[in-house]
């Protein structure tokens, strides 16, 4: 039997999203897929889901929803103060809920980027082997007051869930992983000094798209052809401006690739707000 | 004919190979045949090639753990690859509407080019393009052989909503928006045709290294190719080189 969550407030940009849209970058379609790929999985894994269940995801202010159905949910990524009908629930651990209860959260305490995973996860259309949201490819790029969501009625709980403490040390808040780029060596030698040895800031243009950095790094590097550019890929544009993109990102782009985050630096970064800095630390493969 | 290709390591999962910096039909040729060769004895391993000019970057499902064994993998296949058979050149027959209602930079780009918007057109639809890549919007394609008459600065502050649909040029290119989009291109035209559309199995019928050739129709052609657009009722095949 279905049941439906209803989305009563959006909360500040909330939409559904999986590990992705693969296979389709030949199209021009991006990626797409949860910012932070390890509180996404995370969520599945305290809910015994398989890895590519659907997310919400939301930003800043969690979205208020009411679930017509019995089911269990979990929330994982940025931490806040939540409330199952008005009483107050813990993060990272498995949540019984029941006909009609409904789910709130205050504006978050740390990171940016939460997710509310759902056993059996979210139903919303698949697109091209994915739900996430992308605009252009699914209705709307975000949910909407009044939206939606459908998923499985699940009654299975036991309540022997413990909760899961995770280890913050493994963000290591300020140090962001890179591998060279391939227009790195195109750099002056006081270039990748300054790389590598400058703190840098989240500015305020941050997306789903990319992460501006506010600092500038003088840039002399002659104009290139488009090429393919991935999540996490840094780009040095003319005015100097560093570009980090995320996973909304077009598949190709005109920018020297100055440097590529690891996999775990790109959830790191988009957990960052505005001001926030870090450093680059350079890794080999 | 082969090039000197360089391997690198992109990131945990990817490996980018490089052709000399240029556009050119050789290099995306000598691309289409490696990257049918390497879909082929790759299959179970890579998620996607993603081309670009000069580049195609190699992207599998896991880790590479060992990327010397990898790209000496990729390297044989480059070798053999040019024994593979041709595939007919596709050549998509796309109309286009240059009605000065549905182009609304047409007449100042005629102007600022010194030439009169009939002559625009007759370039515009002149030439065969060349599909090199897609890339910036799902179903954009990259296409190469603009006249150079036409070439034009982009606008120093681009539009906000340039629609979908929109036939533009921007710099030495031309292309097709495949959705409402900011652009900074000059709109010389309009066609009815959807170039993605994600309710069709296959959401793109245009494929890299396709050819495209722009044909002129009066706004009352584009009204009606629109409706049956959608209606789901208009089919367009290509001719064969």
């Amino acid at each position: 039997m279905m049941g439906i969550v209803e989305i009563l407030n959006s909360g500040f940009y909330s939409s559904i999203q999986d590990r992705g849209r693969l296979g389709y970058g030949e199209m021009g379609v991006p990626k797409s897929g949860a910012m932070d790929q390890s509180a996404y999985d995370f969520a599945n894994l305290l809910l015994n889901n398989d890895e590519d269940c659907a997310c919400l995801e939301w930003v800043f202010k969690p979205p208020v929803l009411r679930f017509s159905e019995s089911t269990c949910i979990t929330l994982t990524g940025a931490q806040t103060d939540f409330f199952l009908n008005g009483k107050k629930i813990e993060n990272n651990r498995q949540i019984q809920v029941f006909e009609n209860d409904v789910l709130k959260g205050d504006f978050c305490k740390n990171k940016k980027y939460g997710y509310v995973g759902i056993k059996k996860g979210f139903l919303s259309e698949v697109i091209l082997g994915s739900r996430s949201f992308y605009k252009g490819i699914t209705r709307s790029d975000r949910l909407a007051k009044g939206d939606e969501v459908s998923y499985e009625k699940w009654d299975g709980y036991e309540g022997h869930s413990a909760k899961v403490a995770i280890r913050e040390s493994k963000y290591e808040p300020t140090i962001i992983k890179v591998y060279k780029g391939p227009e790195f060596d195109l750099l002056t030698e006081e270039q990748k000094d300054l790389l590598f040895t400058s703190k840098f800031t989240v500015s305020n243009v941050a997306s789903r798209m990319a992460i501006q950095l506010s600092e500038v790094l003088p840039n002399s590097i002659p104009s290139m052809l488009t090429s393919p550019v991935l999540p996490g890929t840094v780009q040095l544009t003319p005015f100097g401006k560093l570009m980090v993109l995320m996973r909304d990102c077009q598949t190709t782009g005109g920018y020297p690739r100055v440097l590529q985050l690891g996999e775990a630096s790109i959830n790191n970064i988009a957990q960052k707000r505005t001001k926030e800095h870090f450093f680059f630390k350079e890794i080999e493969f | 004919m082969k090039f000197e290709l360089r391997y690198r390591q992109y990131n945990e999962k990817s490996i980018l190979i490089e052709w000399p910096a240029k556009i050119s039909e050789k290099t995306l040729k000598d691309q289409l045949y490696y990257k049918k060769n390497i879909e082929k004895y790759c299959d179970k391993l890579i998620v996607e090639v993603i081309l670009s000019y000069n580049s195609m970057l190699i992207c599998y499902m896991s880790t590479i753990e060992d990327v010397y064994s990898e790209v000496l993998v990729l390297r044989s296949l480059y070798d053999d690859s040019s024994s593979l058979g041709v595939s007919k050149k596709r050549l998509w027959k796309i109309p286009v509407c240059y009605s000065a209602s549905l182009a609304p930079d047409l007449e100042s780009f005629a102007e600022t080019k010194s030439l009169s918007v009939d002559q625009v057109i007759q370039l515009h639809t002149g030439n065969v393009y060349t599909v090199f890549f897609l890339g910036f919007l799902p179903g954009f394609c990259y296409l190469g052989g603009l006249d150079e008459k036409l070439f034009l600065d982009r606008k120093k502050s681009p539009s906000l909503t340039v629609e979908k649909g929109a036939v533009a040029i921007g710099g030495s290119q031309t292309g097709i928006y495949p959705q409402d989009s900011p652009g900074g291109w000059h709109v010389i035209g309009k066609s009815p045709l959807s170039f993605f559309d994600v309710k069709k199995e296959n959401p793109v019928f245009v494929r890299c290294g396709d050819c495209i050739q722009f044909v002129s129709i009066e706004e009352k052609i584009y009204n009606d190719i629109s409706a049956k657009v959608e209606m789901n009722n208009f089919d367009l095949n290509p001719n064969f080189l």
